[in-house]
């Protein structure tokens, strides 16, 4: 049966317990679920919030892509990826992933794969507000970032 | 054809979306970005990175040699930075 792929982008906040307690339930062949939230940090206390922009209708279809990616490679029965936009403060979720398989070892290698690459393949951007209010620069793109892909290669 | 412009190269072209019609001569992604940056100091700061911008024709990433035939919308931003 292929994975029942779910993705959502919101402006609103991400109910972690909700999407935990939703996420592949009543399937009583998955042995393994693994969930993942990227939360917004406050830099040392640099950061008073992140501006999240994203390109609508391109953000999903990548992210979906992405997520088909992951189905074809492991064995999966469920994959559910929540994606904010907008203003986030600290402590408030960014990206929620959770993937569900028979046994922990694909779970877990799915959800570091699909990290990685919504990471580098999906349309979203970080601009940085500081503590004063003030917007300050755009987050930059990490070379390892791109160099986490290799290991997927 | 529709062109939009996201994050920093929104903010140096100074919109988000314009329709253009596409000069003769004009028939990749890289010739595109060439008659932009032509047009003002704006556009030419925005891609003076050429190597850094992204490109996506009808929200699929694509090089900047591909072809613009058939395209509906361009656009251009920096690389992503989500998850």
């Amino acid at each position: 049966m292929p994975a029942a792929i779910s993705v959502a982008i919101t402006a609103g906040a991400v109910d972690i317990a909700g999407e935990t307690a939703r996420f592949a339930a009543g399937d009583p062949a998955i042995g393994a679920i693994v969930t993942f939230a990227g939360q917004c940090r406050d830099e040392g206390g640099r950061l008073a919030a992140l501006d999240i922009e994203h390109y609508p209708g391109m953000a999903e279809a990548q992210i979906r892509k992405v997520a088909e990616a992951a189905a074809a490679r492991w064995p999966l029965h469920a994959i559910r990826i929540v994606h904010r936009h907008g203003r986030i403060v600290p402590g408030e979720t960014i990206v929620f992933v959770a993937t569900a398989s028979g046994h922990r070892r694909a779970a877990f290698e799915a959800a570091d794969f699909l990290m990685d690459y919504l990471k580098s393949r999906a349309p979203f951007w970080k601009k940085e507000i500081g503590a004063d209010g003030i917007a300050r620069d755009w987050v930059s793109a990490r070379a390892d970032d791109d160099d986490a892909l290799g290991r997927w290669e | 054809m529709k062109i939009a412009y996201f994050a920093w190269v929104r903010e140096r072209v100074g919109r988000s979306e314009e329709e253009i019609v596409l000069p003769p001569g004009v028939t990749t992604v890289a010739d595109l970005i060439d008659h932009l940056s032509a047009r003002d100091e704006g556009y030419a700061y925005a891609f003076a990175e050429r190597d850094t911008i992204r490109a996506a024709i009808d929200q699929e990433l694509v090089p900047h040699d591909a072809p613009l035939a058939g395209a509906r919308e361009v656009a251009f931003f920096p690389p992503m930075t989500g998850g």
